[in-house]
């Protein structure tokens, strides 16, 4: 109970003074928003292809969402040393990090949503699976948040956080499959494709929109997301641990 | 005082090193249940690390630490539920308020909504920030600062309180407000684990003091154990024009009985275990041509004795000190 009371404090306090500033809610509808619009003027279709773009603008949204305020919200705070006051309460190390990570979790779901709320409003998606649909948006949220704490606790400094952040993220964009079938790509490229989580979400959401017959590999995606989050949450934990109480 | 004789905290055979840097060799000591001990040293002497290493924000390589009886090595997590820290740098969220970061230091320590708002409202009355309590810490000022942090530390009633040169850097009010608050705590039963480079400040509040010089102990008394020492010694200052450690030469010379030191290049620092003449010394010295502008008794004092056990001049450390603006 006491380490509940601890969790909803970090949580809480992250979104009030990061998550939920004026310019991060703007940054946070705008930019999905944005995505949905380029995509949807790119296509030159009516608004019957908006479904067909969701996948690629909710992925982009969910990455771009998850990982952008970890630089601050962890190494930032870790420079400024107020983390250290949450090493130092008699926290477990796995509830604080993920009550640190959970804002971001929270953001990159909230930002996935904004282009099928627009979707939901202009367009028919009476044939969308919205279980497959959620549990990929929050996995694919889950392992990129963690993918981008890994990137927040390796670098000491915020600009280093930042720089290394748009390293992994640009790529992953290309190779992910969402511009290219992963199929079309080099094959030397190709193995790449399957060590990053969206390949895997990309996949369950576009299952989620173009409906059955579903594939055996569905379960397998959720799996793999599932193991990408918990393999990079336990890699953060580690250097914390080695790195942060040295 | 009420200190008992139970361990609060105890400490053998703790080292800890930093690539190339042995930060603390071999320390040992033991706190006990309500007492203010007093950790001393000069810049770079392994105070900060040891309080780290206590705290759990350090690993030491080797030792064992105990708090509370608790082994934090093993819990070091039910170790930290037992204690509040003051770091040597005020380290609360600046987008807070005061108040907020006090329920939010609160909250971390498991406390409900309504016990911490509470509790926050009487720490701000406590150290006189009632009127800042809705203002943001990144505008307060240092000794603000310095005072919101030691009432976070104190949200939870901790039974230990480790804190980190908690006067460095604040002015004089607020210093002493901080010591008024830290002696009513000692009288309240709280255990009090303190470094500081003011060696009166430890002298005026402590019930023992150890002396850490580079990553050693070399020293863990009662303060009047240590005060003992300094009975019957009689301790002068001469300031001088200059050449001070060409007078003091001469000094020792001439009288063998007296322990001159130069303190800088215009303070001489005269030891004897008898009174020490004055027109005599002042005569002497004038007879060289130095213009002697002061000369006063000083009333032996823990400086003293820390002189004599580290070497280390303490207006030397203070300074250093002041400078680095931070802990070691």
């Amino acid at each position: 109970m006491k380490t509940w009371i601890a969790f909803w404090a970090i949580l809480a306090k992250d979104l009030r003074t990061y998550y939920l500033k004026p310019p991060n809610v703007s940054w946070g509808l705008l930019f999905p928003l944005a995505w949905t619009g380029m995509f949807f003027i790119r296509s030159g279709a009516g608004l019957e292809s908006i479904p067909a773009l969701l996948p690629g603008v909710m992925i982009l949204s969910v990455l771009f969402g998850s990982t952008s305020l970890l630089a601050v919200t962890v190494t930032f705070e870790k420079k400024g040393r107020s983390f250290e006051r949450l090493l130092l309460a008699p926290i477990p190390m796995e509830v604080l990090m993920l009550a640190k990570t959970a804002g971001a979790i929270l953001f990159g779901v909230a930002n996935a949503f904004v282009p099928v709320l627009l979707a939901v409003i202009m367009t028919d998606l009476a044939d969308v699976n919205w279980g497959i649909l959620i549990g990929a948006v929050l996995l694919t949220a889950i392992s990129s948040t963690f993918l981008g704490l890994l990137i927040a606790v390796s670098a000491s400094e915020v600009f280093e956080a930042q720089t290394f952040s748009n390293f992994f993220r640009f790529p992953m964009l290309f190779l992910c499959g969402l511009f290219f079938p992963v199929e079309r790509l080099p094959i030397f490229l190709r193995p790449l494709s399957y060590l990053l989580p969206p390949t895997y979400g990309v996949n369950l959401l576009r299952a989620s929109i173009y409906g059955p017959p579903y594939a055996l590999t569905l379960i397998l995606d959720f799996v793999v997301l599932a193991l990408f989050g918990a393999v990079l949450f336990g890699l953060s934990l580690r250097i914390v641990r080695r790195k942060w109480i040295a | 005082m009420t200190a008992d004789n139970q361990a609060a905290i105890e400490v053998h055979g703790l080292f800890k090193r930093f690539v190339e840097v042995q930060a603390v060799s071999g320390v040992d000591f033991d706190v006990r249940k309500g007492e203010l001990f007093g950790f001393l040293g000069p810049n770079g002497a392994g105070k900060t690390t040891t309080i780290n290493m206590l705290t759990g924000l350090v690993r030491p390589d080797t030792g064992t630490i105990r708090i509370g009886g608790i082994d934090c090595s093993h819990n070091p997590k039910a170790a930290q539920r037992l204690m509040g820290i003051v770091p040597d740098d005020s380290n609360l969220y600046p987008e807070l308020t005061g108040f907020e970061n006090l329920c939010f230091c609160g909250a971390l320590y498991g406390l409900r909504k309504a016990v911490r708002q509470a509790r926050a409202r009487e720490l701000l009355d406590t150290f006189s920030l009632v009127e800042a309590a809705g203002r943001k810490f990144g505008g307060y000022s240092k000794g603000m600062k310095r005072k919101l942090t030691i009432a976070a530390a104190l949200i939870h009633d901790p039974e230990i309180l480790f804190l980190d040169e908690p006067t460095t850097g604040i002015d004089v009010a607020a210093a002493r407000q901080i010591r008024q608050l830290l002696a009513g705590l000692r009288g309240a039963g709280t255990t009090i684990f303190l470094t500081t480079h003011y060696i009166e400040e430890a002298e005026r509040l402590c019930n023992r003091i150890a002396f850490i010089v580079s990553g050693r102990i070399v020293r863990t008394d009662p303060v009047t154990d240590l005060l003992r020492q300094t009975s019957g010694l009689h301790v002068m200052q001469i300031t001088v024009s200059s050449r001070a450690p060409a007078l003091c030469q001469a000094l020792a010379g001439a009288f063998p009985r007296l322990k001159c030191a130069a303190v800088s290049d215009v303070q001489i620092r005269v030891e004897a275990a008898e009174p020490v003449r004055v027109g005599e010394l002042v005569h002497f010295l004038e007879e060289r041509g130095a213009e002697v502008t002061e000369a006063r008794k000083i009333q032996p004092s823990l400086e003293e004795v820390f002189v004599r056990i580290t070497g280390i001049e303490a207006a030397a450390m203070k300074r250093e000190k002041e400078k680095a603006g931070g802990g070691s």
